[in-house]
């Protein structure tokens, strides 16, 4: 390892992309072409410079690593303290990802307020990565509620029509959230006498408050998944969201809520986790079949996307809370893959939206003709959508499905059903708008992918691929911080196990 | 080393130039390089036929590791054993001839480097399929030729009964594909390993122990057998999920002969084989297995007999021949049924190629009853479609007659109430399946010609480019049989098949075949025979016959007509049902109820206080997000402070 900052790097350098954008003075046509470049050459170096933690990264090591500390608030206790391990650092890299493909989609689409735009994709990448790299309670949440002001500028100004009822339905469920997780927080604070994270690792809370305190952080994380029943709000969140803002909301920001499981909920509050297992289990399995079932009845292609979401995310949060290896091995596949995934398939959306500047399924058909890349490209990501073998989707849910079978039979079994009808969705949303017959006049001169377009996809198809052949390469990462994550929690219930038997 | 590897993934190299640069290469120079992968392949396969399968080679090549998760390892490997080899070599060979024929089929077509790079992929799948090494891998080759199947059946996706026939296709398989995963991952459990050659050392061991799945405490090896059975079942269109298949006719007729009747369907027999040291232990399993078999062999030949389109006809025949199969490998006859799988892929692809040609040369026409009297204007055609239907209905000494009368054979010989079952339910079939073959020859080559005079004038005789492979799979269909007995159920089974395929002493279902009496020797050759005559009387002699008999048992006649009606029970009680909870759910569920109560319930005080906050103010965005940032830090303020 360098003697060099790089967890900070890679977390404030688009923050510093971000001032430069500001201090672009000149015609408003100059202004907005050096905003994306900035923005694209930042996000890139920050992209390369998040390459650095992949290559260096410790696979052994289960702690924490790159680890830096500063003091901040000293009078409080509270440090500015930053690490990563094998649980987070994949999702560093996927938003590291991410930003740049966002730039790039957006780089003729969005033509008012571009400064605006670009500014708010790199501080909202600052925040993402921000918060998966922080070791402090306070500092997490300050980079996690961070989020939701871009988020909610990027919906508010470059959105639909109806964006004021969808921003306020995002508003009110993730406030709700939030308010709750930061009174958890307080209490954690008072009652544990600091706010580092390895160290409330450590504390073991009193059960009888665990279980307070995670319903706190369920009513953040479940909004975040989002799971059944709160998942209302993200349908509307992505229809009128801009297509950069739909690929962050679903490959980012969706992950906050399995990646908070895993590093609060599961290894701070493991006597809590493990009662609240079989409500998670329910939730989970109506998301499964419920959501599928409605994403099967749905006439606008976001909104199909966004419930088939809630129906990947479902099989996260099983595997989270099956608490074996595969299964949590494959919830984090899972996550690394539906951002890819389903921020791919937004992409898709939005190559035709911008030609057509409809999301009605009706509204298109037989595109095949006139778009044979754009075909074959949207076929790649809905086969890993389905879970075909040889795609990312594929690893992610199988790993969950076997860990869970192994928790428990009627939970593998019942989740599996996702396999059908997650089939039956996605094949019929391609049938709707890539086959059939080309009917519709304005579709007849349409434009298959651009250049551009294709440098966009490239890189997700060339991961969802690797991600299914050689998913050694990600689980390798994982394998040592998810051992001890299990250790850790069998290792407490064993405790009060003892601790009952022993009263 | 260098030709195993080859074998397997030259078709895959075909695919992706053939895919990738097919428009920029041409049509023939992708007809070239996914004929030429797809020979190569078939030319590699004999030496590693010759190796393996005669000399004993059997061997395992690790590839590189594929899942690492914990305990649970998958590698991608290829398994050489005398099953893979003749399944490598069928499946090549079998292929190469339906490359061929599809350069000329496909003439006119204005997409053909992508029908010829599916047609590469799917054999790619195929061959990764037979040489899994693991039930991964198995997987992968699995769902990657029902893909395949997918994007063909599909092929003419301007056609909407193309579409929703390969939609149902995907599905379908998928139901079957969720009881083989739910399988997988019940191997792994018991097992702790989904590698074949760890699995089935272990199996032995396993027999008669109890788990508790679903609730319930049950066998084991049996449940999960059955779970891998019911994927078997999709992919080969087995009885309750066999609806996809007929209708996937709608794809070009190569792949019909290519997917749905030589190869891909033929995969679950395949798998039942290759599982056979689990199956083994699994009694109830097998009984399973012979029970569906059979059903599925009488029940897809009824339908078979009163089908119009002559590609639906040989579709029942596939599905009825698979039965046939299935119950061979649910006696423990697997050679039996391995020996029928490899026949049948020739006699069978030779009956659609045939069927193509027909088609080919009737402007497009499937009706049979648009046919008729055509046998002297494409005389090679009329030829290779009787060596077919002979050696289909298991006339002596072609290719069928070998291995069907061996599985009827071994089926008496179970000595089970099920391998009578079997037993019976088979030589009914064979009536009738003597009889459809028959009646589509009849009526297909002989009578009145039927079809409007500008079709007639156009009859012609396809190119040598389809002709070539149509003799070369006649050949095949007449000495295949002959040629493989000694080795695949004969005398020399034992040193063939080197443990690639288990039987237990106890099941002899094959040793007594051998000694079965004479009239279960005869009787199939003499029903099949009776099925030929009832055909050539009610077509030929007395074709008002048919009509009478229709019309006279007509609830029946409209029973089988209408396919047993599996597609009405099923739409009723899935499709349209799903459609409508999804509805349901969407706008009362999510709308009315969590909506309702929830967000807008709440929300709808502070929309109206906003509302005119709004008004008053000029309504942007940033405004809330400040207020929420405010209330965030008033909130930290308060309790911070409050509490210190």
């Amino acid at each position: 390892m360098t003697g060099w900052p790089i967890l900070s790097i890679v977390t404030f350098l688009p923050l510093v992309g971000a001032l430069f954008i500001l201090l672009v003075r000149g015609t408003p046509e100059a202004v907005a072409r050096n905003a994306r470049a900035v923005a694209l050459w930042t996000s890139l170096a920050t992209f390369g410079a998040a390459l650095v933690l992949w290559f260096d990264f410790d696979r052994a090591e289960a702690g924490f690593q790159f680890v830096e500390r500063a003091s901040w608030l000293p009078e409080w206790g509270i440090a500015y303290h930053m690490g990563i391990d094998g649980i987070s650092m994949p999702f560093i890299l996927l938003s590291a990802l991410l930003i740049p493909i966002c730039v790039l989609a957006s780089w003729e689409s969005v033509e008012h307020r571009v400064r605006e735009y670009m500014i708010a994709f790199l501080v909202m990448e600052t925040m993402m990565i921000g918060a998966f790299a922080a070791l402090d309670l306070v500092l997490f949440y300050m980079f996690f509620e961070g989020t939701l002001i871009p988020m909610f500028l990027i919906i508010g100004v470059w959105g639909g029509a109806r964006r004021v009822y969808s921003a306020f339905k995002f508003f009110l469920y993730t406030l709700t959230g939030s308010v709750l997780m930061l009174l958890a927080i307080l209490f954690m604070y008072f009652e544990a006498g600091t706010s580092d994270i390895p160290r409330l690792m450590a504390h073991g809370f009193d059960p009888r408050w665990q279980t307070w305190l995670w319903l706190a952080f369920f009513a953040s994380f479940a909004v975040k998944v989002p799971m059944w029943p709160v998942h209302t709000w993200l349908p509307d969140a992505h229809v009128e969201a801009p297509t950069a803002g739909s690929v962050l909301l679903a490959g980012v920001l969706l992950k906050f809520g399995g990646y908070g499981f895993l590093r609060f909920s599961v290894p701070m509050f493991p006597d809590a986790s493990a009662f609240f297992t079989p409500m998670i289990y329910v939730l989970s399995i109506v998301a499964v079949i419920y959501t599928s079932l409605v994403a099967l009845a749905q006439e606008d292609m976001k909104k199909l996307i966004a419930y088939s979401s809630v129906a990947h995310m479902a099989y996260v949060t099983i595997g989270i809370f099956a608490l074996n290896t595969q299964a949590v091995q494959g919830a984090l596949v899972q996550m690394l893959s539906h951002g890819v995934v389903s921020a791919a398939l937004f992409l898709c959306v939005g190559v035709v939206y911008d030609r057509v500047h409809s999301r009605e399924i009706a509204r298109y058909g037989g595109l095949v003709e006139r778009m044979p890349a754009y075909a074959a490209v949207f076929m790649l990501f809905t086969l890993a959508s389905v879970g075909l073998p040889g795609t990312s989707g594929f690893v992610g849910e199988f790993l969950v499905l076997l860990g869970a079978f192994k928790a428990n039979t009627w939970v593998g079994a019942l989740a599996a059903t996702g396999m059908i009808l997650g089939a039956a969705y996605m094949l019929w949303l391609y049938r709707r708008v890539i086959f059939g017959k080309l009917v519709k006049d304005d579709l007849r001169h349409i434009r298959d992918l651009s250049k551009r377009e294709i440098a966009v996809f490239a890189p997700l198809v060339a991961i969802t691929l690797w991600m299914g052949i050689y998913p050694a390469s990600f689980t390798r990462v994982m394998d040592a911080s998810v051992a001890q994550l299990i250790a850790n929690y069998d290792a407490a219930l064993a405790r009060k196990g003892a601790k009952v038997a022993g009263e | 080393m260098t030709v195993y590897v080859l074998c397997i993934f030259l078709p895959l190299i075909g695919a992706i130039v053939a895919g990738f640069f097919g428009r920029a290469i041409g049509d023939r120079a992708s007809q070239i390089v996914t004929c030429g992968c797809m020979i190569g392949s078939a030319v590699l396969a004999v030496p590693i036929f010759i190796e393996v399968a005669l000399g004993g080679g059997v061997r395992t090549i690790e590839l590189f590791p594929w899942f690492v998760s914990g305990d649970f390892t998958a590698a991608w490997a290829l398994k050489f054993d005398t099953l893979s080899a003749v399944m490598v070599l069928t499946v090549s060979v079998v292929a190469s001839a339906i490359h061929v024929y599809s350069v000329g089929y496909m003439a006119h077509d204005k997409s053909i480097p992508r029908f010829m790079a599916y047609l590469n992929l799917f054999t790619f799948f195929m061959l990764v399929l037979v040489t899994a090494a693991n039930f991964m891998q198995l997987f992968f080759g699995w769902e990657g030729v029902g893909l395949v199947s997918y994007l063909l059946i599909g092929f003419w996706y301007d056609r909407s009964s193309a579409c929703a026939a390969a939609i149902k296709a995907f599905l379908v398989n998928r139901v079957g594909d969720f009881g083989f995963a739910l399988g997988i991952i019940g191997v792994f459990w018991l097992f702790g390993s989904v590698d074949f050659d760890t699995v089935f050392a272990a199996a032995p061991a396993m027999a008669g122990k109890e788990f508790v799945a679903l609730g319930l405490s049950t066998d084991a090896l049996t449940f999960v057998c059955m779970l891998l059975f019911v994927g078997a079942m999709g992919k080969s269109a087995q009885i309750v999920l066999h609806t996809w298949l007929p209708d996937a006719m709608e794809g070009p007729t190569p792949v019909s002969a290519l997917i749905h009747a030589a190869t891909m369907v033929t995969a679950g027999v395949f798998m039942v084989c290759r599982l056979s040291p689990m199956f083994e232990y699994a009694p109830s399993a097998l009984a399973l297995v012979a029970i569906v078999g059979a059903t599925t062999a009488f029940f897809a030949a009824t339908i078979g007999m009163v089908q119009n389109d002559i590609k639906r006809v040989i579709a029942y025949s596939t599905c009825s021949q698979l039965g046939y199969m299935f119950f061979a490998a649910g006696v423990s006859a697997y050679p039996a049924a391995i020996f029928h799988l490899m026949t049948h892929a020739y006699f069978k692809a030779l009956l659609f190629l045939g069927a193509g040609s027909v088609i080919h040369a009737m402007s497009n026409e499937q009706d049979m009853r648009k046919m008729g009297g055509i046998w002297r204007k494409i005389p090679i055609t009329y030829a290779v479609m009787w060596i077919g239907s002979l050696a289909l209905a298991g006339i002596p000494f072609f290719a069928g007659f070998y291995s069907k009368d061996m599985i009827l054979e071994s089926a008496w010989g179970a000595h089970t109430a099920q391998g009578q079952y079997a037993f019976w339910l088979g030589i009914v079939a064979a009536i009738l399946t003597a009889f459809y073959s028959w009646r589509l020859l009849f009526l297909t080559f002989h009578g009145r010609p039927r079809a409007d005079r500008r079709t007639m004038e156009h009859v012609h005789e396809s190119p040598p480019i389809m002709i070539v492979p149509l003799v070369f799979l006649a050949v095949g269909a007449i000495f295949a049989g002959w040629l493989g007995y000694d080795r695949f159920v004969g005398e020399h089974m034992g040193e063939f098949w080197r443990g690639a395929i288990l039987i237990l002493p106890g099941n002899a279902a094959l040793e007594n075949a051998h000694h079965s009496p004479r009239w279960v020797q005869v009787l199939p050759i003499a029903v099949a025979l009776a099925g030929i005559a009832g055909a050539y009387v009610a077509y030929m002699q007395r074709p008002d016959l048919p009509g009478i008999i229709a019309a006279r048992l007509r609830p029946l006649y409209l029973f089988v007509l209408n396919k047993w009606y599996f597609d009405e029970l099923y739409d009723r009680i899935f499709v349209r049902p799903a459609h409508a909870l999804g509805r349901g759910f969407w706008k009362a569920g999510d709308g009315e109820i969590i909506d309702g109560v929830g967000p807008d319930g709440l929300a709808a005080a502070t929309l109206d206080l906003s509302r005119r906050a709004v008004r008053l103010q000029s309504g942007y965005l940033y405004h809330y997000a400040f207020a929420m940032l405010i209330g965030v830090v008033a909130l930290i303020t308060w309790y911070l402070y409050g509490r210190s």
